[in-house]
């Protein structure tokens, strides 16, 4: 037996980000003080980023449209919020605490996941989508109109200060360990499931795929992610609003996912990052009025890049010009012929159906026994 | 017993413009096979249009005007949009009009600016009746929907464009060898569809002079509601389910404990008739095939 070869493209975006959450703590650490918009921000790119891998389960890998993604970290932000503020007075303000928070609000949001993942055994398509729509509204609408004791209601529920200084590097390790849950899932064969029912259900059952199983696990996942940003946001913005869990913001991580690619996880996490960098620089410049050009820009991305991808008549111009037919060539110019492609199986290529005549044909008497076999196929 | 007969022709009123705007999401959706998210916003489109014709001081050159421009805007999004996507998977159609509905409320705001714009259409008054004060227009807006759903109704039917649309409905693929024009089709239906939106638009001025740039999101997605309901791609299912979400939300408003919480009993509503009833009180059942 010999040893597996490590493949380090597999492992290059924990290193990437591992390292850069490395360097930046070992900063903090040793005293340095970074701005506080600077921690703000990075924060926000990494609940960002949970929330773009978490949504990116769900529509890029199950094929299935949530429109309430905010909806599940909206259950996660309050109940992590709550329960962090109910539990400072006794436990303190420290990680212990904040673990609590992590594990109840997203199990909260696992749960919802659960309850919105029924549905999706029954329905599909524009009818599921409309059903997280609703499901979104519902939970915004309820924690609005909550009193003011249990969630604050219509002024927000006023979450725990934790040390600015070192909550991102908690944000970070979390990014982590999303990226490891996720992308350890789709590269084991209960992922090569959840993407087979995306391509297709009826032939994935046919073949003996648990469908319900593994779309539970996929909206329970998602849900759960969801649910930890939620508490991050909590404790990174000391008080939780509904309202900011709208409709908007769940269209807003769509955009993040459509925009890297749906069914690539670093295609989120770079767009996650993007968007939101650009959300934050964008808002000191485009204020009042203003402000919704930023809508128009999302707006546009959405549209031209869904119908850029998925435009029958521009099937041709896709193969030709793509970034990784554009790896390809790079490659090859490498001379790398071990390259063996991992996510992305051109399926639309591979022949599938084969002609009457064809099987008509099929020469049935027996090989020329004189044939020599060798490594890698008759000479 | 006048607040009860109040809160029924409320209700009616607003079932008739859910009905009025479920017509649309329904016709749409039964023969373009795709949930069309911008129809709410080609509502609010034609409430602001009617806000700029309304300068000229004649409502009927409004009303015109606002579903010429409504139809011109929802076939050139069809052409857009929504056409080179045909044949592509659902999913993506969808997000593409969750982009043109997005795109159509940020240019709104971008134009007419956040705040409301106040427009009065036409003041019809009110009447009483068994010692109710009604709004007149809630009962136009009623009988305009039942007239618009019995000639949509008798057209799909009876004439042979609207035998065409049923036929591309059913199989596209078939609809098309027996010579059926189905981009042709699909453009009517949306051109259809975006006319009733403009009349909605009327309806929503009518009984609230204001137009501001999320007019039409939220009912949007309720009329699809209401669509559901009554079984999608039905007509008649289309105004059953209108005017029932119509009288949930007025009774539900009249009574304090549960008003604020009225949207989420409609969204529950949805969620439970789709798991329950899927195919609504009055739709068809559709078996999915390899």
């Amino acid at each position: 037996m010999t040893l597996k070869k490590l493949k380090l493209r597999h492992y290059l975006n924990y290193m990437v980000i591992g390292t850069v959450t490395a360097v930046l703590a070992g900063m903090v650490l040793t005293g340095y003080k970074f701005d506080n918009s600077l921690l703000f921000l990075l924060e926000k790119i990494a609940i960002s980023i949970i929330l773009a891998v978490s949504l990116s389960l769900v529509v890029g890998f199950l094929g299935e449209l949530s429109l309430g993604h905010a909806g599940f970290m909206c259950v996660g932000a309050y109940l992590g919020g709550k329960i962090a503020a109910l539990l400072v007075p006794t436990l303190g303000n420290g990680p212990l605490t904040f673990l609590i928070a992590l594990l109840a609000g997203g199990g909260a949001a696992a749960v919802c996941g659960i309850i919105i993942g029924i549905p999706a055994l029954r329905l599909r398509g524009d009818y599921l989508a409309i059903v997280t729509l609703a499901f979104g509204e519902i939970v915004k609408s309820l924690f609005q109109n909550s009193s003011d004791e249990t969630f604050g209601g219509s002024l927000g529920l006023n979450t725990p200060r934790y040390d600015k200084n070192y909550l991102f590097i908690f944000a970070f390790v979390l990014v982590l360990l999303t990226l490891m849950v996720v992308q350890n899932l789709m590269r084991s064969k209960h992922g090569r499931a959840i993407t087979a029912i995306r391509d297709n259900e009826i032939a994935a059952r046919a073949t003996g795929t648990n469908v319900t199983k593994y779309k539970l696990l996929a909206f329970t996942l998602s849900a759960a992610f969801a649910g930890i940003a939620g508490v991050l946001y909590s404790y990174s913005n000391y008080t939780v609003q509904s309202m900011k869990f709208g409709y908007n913001y769940s269209i807003e991580i769509l955009v993040m996912v459509v925009l890297g690619g749906m069914g690539s996880i670093n295609g989120s996490i770079i767009a996650a990052a993007l968007i939101t960098f650009l959300n934050t620089k964008l808002a000191t410049i485009l204020t009042g009025d203003l402000a919704v050009l930023q809508n128009l820009f999302y707006a546009l991305i959405l549209i031209a890049i869904v119908i850029y991808n998925n435009a029958p008549a521009l099937k041709g111009f896709r193969d030709k010009y793509n970034l990784s037919a554009f790896a390809d060539k790079i490659r090859k110019s490498r001379n790398d012929p071990g390259h063996v492609k991992d996510d992305k199986a051109k399926w639309d290529v591979v022949p599938t159906k084969i002609e009457m005549n064809e099987i008509l044909s099929v020469d049935l008497t027996p090989q020329d026994s004189s044939v020599t076999w060798e490594k890698g196929g008759p000479k | 017993m006048e607040i009860i007969l109040s809160t029924l022709i409320n209700g009616l009123s607003l079932g008739g413009i859910y009905a009025m705007i479920a017509l649309g999401y329904t016709m749409v959706y039964g023969i373009a096979k795709m949930l069309n998210f911008a129809h709410g916003d080609i509502i609010m489109i034609g409430g602001y249009v009617i806000f700029v014709t309304m300068a000229t001081g004649n409502p009927l050159i409004a009303i015109a005007v606002a579903v010429v421009a409504c139809v011109i805007l929802g076939v050139t999004i069809e052409k857009i949009a929504y056409k080179p996507l045909r044949g592509a998977s659902p999913l993506a159609v969808l997000i593409t009009a969750i982009g043109v509905s997005y795109l159509l409320q940020s240019l709104a705001q971008i134009i007419f600016g956040s705040a409301p714009k106040m427009v009065t259409v036409y003041d019809f008054g009110t009447i009483k009746l068994l010692g109710a004060t009604v709004q007149i227009s809630a009962l136009v807006t009623l009988a305009v929907t039942v007239v618009v759903m019995v000639v949509l109704t008798l057209f799909i039917k009876y004439t042979r464009l609207g035998r065409a649309m049923i036929a591309v409905s059913e199989d596209r693929g078939a609809a098309q060898l027996m010579g059926i024009d189905v981009n042709g089709i699909i453009t009517i239906t949306f051109a259809i569809g975006s006319a009733l939106a403009a009349l909605a638009g009327l309806f929503y001025l009518l009984k609230a002079p204001s137009v501001s740039s999320t007019l039409g999101a939220m009912p949007g997605i309720k009329a699809f509601t209401a669509a559901v309901i009554g079984g999608i791609g039905s007509i008649p299912g289309a105004m059953l389910g209108g005017i029932l979400l119509g009288m949930v939300e007025s009774i539900s408003y009249k009574i304090t404990a549960i008003a604020p919480y009225t949207d989420a009993i409609e969204f529950s509503i949805l969620i439970v008739i789709l798991l329950v009833r899927p195919n609504g009180f009055l739709g068809k059942k559709r078996r999915e095939k390899v």
